[in-house]
């Protein structure tokens, strides 16, 4: 019995394999719109986050309303005419808006290696760069815990506290002291 | 070991509960309290030790409370008592390179373990502390109120019960008031605590706190969801601690603690020790904790860790 | 039983008979108690809020004051072991008022420790078979036991005495030895106990010493006779009790010996601070120098040690330990540095800076002032009446007549000038 089944799967198992290699033979650069798509996550490679829907500012969202109508320019520069409140305080010395904005597909966040992601899936972009705080994270040692010690955790999104274009967080104003044993009376 | 934490760590001699009998009924005949007090006078006045309840017994004393709270508070109490979960030990992690000393968790806690407002009772102490010192609790401030926070040149460092598993404070009871439980949680039986504060001098981290008056609760602000060892209002005279939120953790799924849950910047993380797959495991694995007076060997679950 | 049951009514009739200075000294004794129940009735209206006491120094002047009495109830075996282990008669007759003195500060410690408990209404939780005695893990269980168990044998011995020789019978040995005997341990365990109450937390390094035990007895040794020496001066005068000179001294040189080993441990334990010098230096520099601007403590400290140093003189040099004026002196000096030393000057430094660094100033209420008022009232109100019954005993002028039942009482005074009694012989 064995051994039939393993015959028969011979065929489509061969053809799986030759076109895995011939995938692997096309350039990805050359042409930009058609980059191959965006890997879906899977559940072996890297598991889904039941994280909340990206905090965008209200009607910003899908950024392709506007851009598709728009050439895009790739050359460094300071916005001028929109995005103007939009003040890079994130390592602006080395990078700008589209290292991480793909140029073609405002809808998309992009990877070092082109790869596009989905902006429910940013976490991947940060973690680049940030690996320690995005392995800490997965785990639920970054970032703030909510949900069940048991059961199901609620993860937030790294932008639900961190502003992407201005991460460091400002100091607040603390809760009142409390109040000195001396003026605890009667 | 009277701090193993079980239920029936005693041994309880049924003659007890005549003798009992017997003394009520002198007691009785004396007029103390007055003999047309409530019936539940005379109930909490002869109530057992926690541990020494049977599960009728058990019953009876979290409706009686149920009931009181109720009318008190002017609304639906509930006063459960679940028993600690088996094959956990609760652990906590503070991360100092996180913590901002904004003092959400010390009023989250207020909240969600009805403590009293007037005369101000926090289980949790923020202490801010110099970075050039380090932690060095003689020069630490607890009574810091700038304009904002994190202040340069300083960091902070919340305290709580840091649920010893060698606890200094259960061996001193005289009445066996206090316990460590099974997962690890010290807790308080306060209809039996006699008040007198003898494990507050023995706890090494300021952790337990007194109700030298009778506490000032507002109903609107009751969280009406309580566990008998945890949150429920406690009486006057009697001493109270951070329970690591009984009423919520013990439970399958278990909420997290409301410190955890409230902290901004995500300092605070709990968890099973015992889990391999935990956030606790994973600190004590990959970060570097430490823990408060190691010097004292009271072995706290409550471990400090810089993330970064 | 009607023989022991005369022997009551007896009492009573001598208690409430007395001289006019007995009245007036029992009347100003109950008005203070009644203030000592009125601040109590207040404090258990309102809770533990109306004394100064709160988290961070959780124990206050009530438990000062109990650890200071429980150093004059251990006093009564500086007598005892004189009088019944090398049966010195000068100090035979009169031990039984140091027995004595240790059951009204036994009573004055249990009060002082029932006025500082949150809820007194449930005392009855520390009974054992009714309640949970942490025995043996809690100090605190084995300080119940402990001073109930001395209160009662001090009580009994007292008791005995007093009516063996009411009957005038000779206490008999089989009973009263071993109890005499026993008594010697338990007071030096009663000082031990409530040491290591203290000296058991790890928390306060104040406390954490093990230097602790052996300065309570040192110390307990100073306070009791002081008080003792004073007290038989007192009934020598105005009683028929004879008491021989060197029965005093021979207690005032006691403690001489005491007082310089109260003042060697101390001496230790503040160099052992000051030289090493680490994080624990912080309470003690608190109370002999203030910490941090606080410095509450500092002029009650100093007072204490040069009282102590002082009265160590004094007692220590015969020519001062034998003149009367300066005997009083010393005794009431040392009263006074001890009752701070061992007082408020060993419990707030404990608990000052607290756990995490925090310094709090305490200082008593009103409150707490008034009602420790009225337990030191209550305890001399109990040595009174116990004296009331004791010295005319002694004396021979309360005794059970020739029936053997009823009782005689020949003196209806009490405190009469020693110079008119010796006009009179009660003698039958």
């Amino acid at each position: 019995m064995k051994m039939e089944r393993m015959r028969g799967a011979f065929a489509p198992a061969a053809i799986a394999l030759l076109l895995f290699l011939a995938a692997g033979w096309v350039p990805a650069a050359e042409h930009p719109k058609a980059s191959p798509p965006a890997k879906k996550e899977g559940a072996s490679s890297q598991p889904q986050y039941a994280v909340p829907t990206p905090p965008f500012t209200p009607g910003i969202f899908p950024c392709s309303d506007c851009h598709k109508e728009m050439t895009p320019n790739p050359k460094r520069r300071e916005l001028k005419d929109e995005h103007t409140n939009i003040v890079l305080n994130h390592a602006e010395g080395q990078r700008w808006c589209l290292d991480c904005h793909d140029t073609y597909n405002r809808d998309r966040l992009h990877l070092v290696n082109g790869q596009l992601i989905r902006f429910e899936e940013s976490y991947r972009l940060c973690g680049q760069c940030h690996g320690d705080k995005y392995r800490d994270w997965k785990v639920g040692v970054h970032g703030k815990r909510t949900g069940m010690w048991n059961g199901e955790k609620q993860y937030l999104l790294c932008v639900n506290c961190h502003n992407p274009h201005d991460p460091r967080f400002k100091p607040l104003a603390p809760m009142p002291p409390p109040v000195r044993p001396e003026a605890i009376r009667k | 070991m009277p701090n193993e934490g079980t239920r029936d760590a005693h041994a309880h001699r049924m003659s007890r509960r005549k003798m009992m009998k017997g003394v009520a009924a002198v007691l009785g005949a004396m007029a103390l309290p007055a003999k047309d007090a409530p019936a539940s006078v005379w109930e909490s006045f002869f109530q057992k030790n926690f541990r020494e309840l049977s599960p009728e017994e058990l019953k009876g004393v979290l409706a009686r409370l149920e009931k009181e709270y109720s009318e008190k508070y002017k609304k639906a109490v509930t006063v459960r008592a679940n028993p600690p979960i088996e094959g956990l030990l609760f652990g906590y992690g503070l991360d100092l390179s996180r913590c901002i000393g904004c003092r959400r968790c010390v009023y989250a806690c207020v909240g969600e373990n009805n403590q009293s407002r007037d005369p101000q009772i926090h289980w949790i102490r923020v202490l801010q502390l110099n970075k050039e010192r380090g932690v060095d609790l003689e020069d630490a401030e607890q009574y810091y109120n700038p304009a904002k926070v994190p202040e340069k040149g300083h960091f902070y460092m919340p305290v709580q019960c840091q649920q010893c598993e060698h606890p200094p404070c259960t061996k001193v009871c005289p009445v066996q008031a206090t316990w460590k439980e099974r997962d690890g949680i010290t807790v308080v039986d306060y209809n039996w605590c006699i008040g007198c504060r003898y494990c507050m001098a023995a706890c090494p981290y300021g952790a337990r706190h007194f109700n030298w008056k009778k506490a000032g609760l507002p109903p609107a602000e009751m969280n009406p969801d309580t566990h008998y060892l945890g949150n429920r209002p406690r009486p006057i005279g009697v001493v109270e601690k951070c329970t690591f939120c009984v009423q919520r953790v013990r439970n399958t799924p278990g909420r997290y603690t409301a410190c955890v849950e409230i902290c901004p910047v995500g300092a605070r993380k709990f968890g099973n020790l015992l889990d391999p797959e935990g956030e606790m495991r994973y600190i004590i694995e990959n970060k570097r904790v430490f823990i408060l007076k190691e010097d004292l060997n009271t072995r706290p679950k409550f471990y400090y860790f810089y993330a970064t | 039983m009607t023989k022991i049951w005369e022997f009551f009514k007896g009492t009573l009739v001598l208690v409430s008979k007395g001289s006019r200075a007995y009245y007036a000294w029992m009347v100003s004794l109950l008005a203070l108690m009644a203030v000592g129940v009125a601040a109590y009735a207040y404090q258990l209206q309102n809770g533990l809020i109306v004394t100064a006491m709160r988290d961070e120094v959780s124990w206050g002047f009530y438990i000062s004051n109990f650890t200071f009495l429980v150093g004059v109830a251990a006093a009564a075996v500086l007598l005892v072991i004189p009088a019944y282990v090398y049966k010195w008669k000068p100090i035979k007759e009169i031990a039984v008022l140091g027995e004595m003195l240790a059951v009204s500060a036994m009573v004055m410690c249990l009060l002082f420790v029932t006025v500082d408990i949150g809820r007194p209404d449930r005392f009855w939780h520390l009974i054992p078979m009714f309640g949970i005695l942490n025995f043996p893990q809690s100090m605190l269980a084995w300080d119940v036991v402990v001073l109930n168990a001395y209160l009662c044998l001090n009580l009994v011995i007292a008791v005995y005495i007093c009516y063996k020789h009411y009957i005038r019978e000779e206490p008999n040995p089989n009973f009263f030895n071993p109890m005499i005997l026993l008594s010697i341990p338990a007071a030096v365990s009663i000082h031990t106990v409530t040491a290591f109450l203290y000296n058991g937390l790890a928390a306060r390094p104040f406390w954490n010493a093990s230097i602790l035990a052996p300065r309570f007895l040192a110390s307990a040794f100073c306070s009791g006779p002081a008080f003792m020496i004073i007290l038989f001066q007192v009934i020598r005068k105005y009683t028929r009790i004879e008491i021989k000179n060197e029965a005093i001294f021979k207690v005032a040189e006691l403690i001489a010996y005491s007082m310089f080993i109260n003042l060697f441990l101390l001496g230790a334990e503040v160099f052992k601070e000051f030289y090493s010098n680490t994080i624990h230096l912080a309470p003690m520099q608190y109370l002999f120098f203030g910490l941090k601007g606080h410095s509450n403590l500092v002029p009650y400290i100093w007072t204490a040690m040069i009282f102590n140093v002082s009265a160590f003189f004094l007692f220590l040099i015969p020519q001062t330990r034998e003149n009367y004026v300066t005997l009083n002196i010393g005794c009431v000096l040392i009263f006074i540095g001890v009752y701070i030393e061992k007082g408020m000057g060993l419990v707030i430094p404990g608990l000052v800076p607290d756990a995490l660094g925090e310094i709090y100033e305490y200082a008593p209420t009103g409150t707490e002032i008034l009602l420790a008022l009225g337990i030191w009232a209550t305890g001399l109100f109990v040595y009174t009446l116990l004296l009331r019954v004791a010295v005319p005993i002694l004396t021979g002028e309360f005794h059970v007549g020739k029936d053997g039942v009823k009782p005689v009482i020949h003196d209806m005074e009490f405190i009469r000038r020693a110079d008119h009694l010796a006009e009179q012989s009660y003698r039958d």
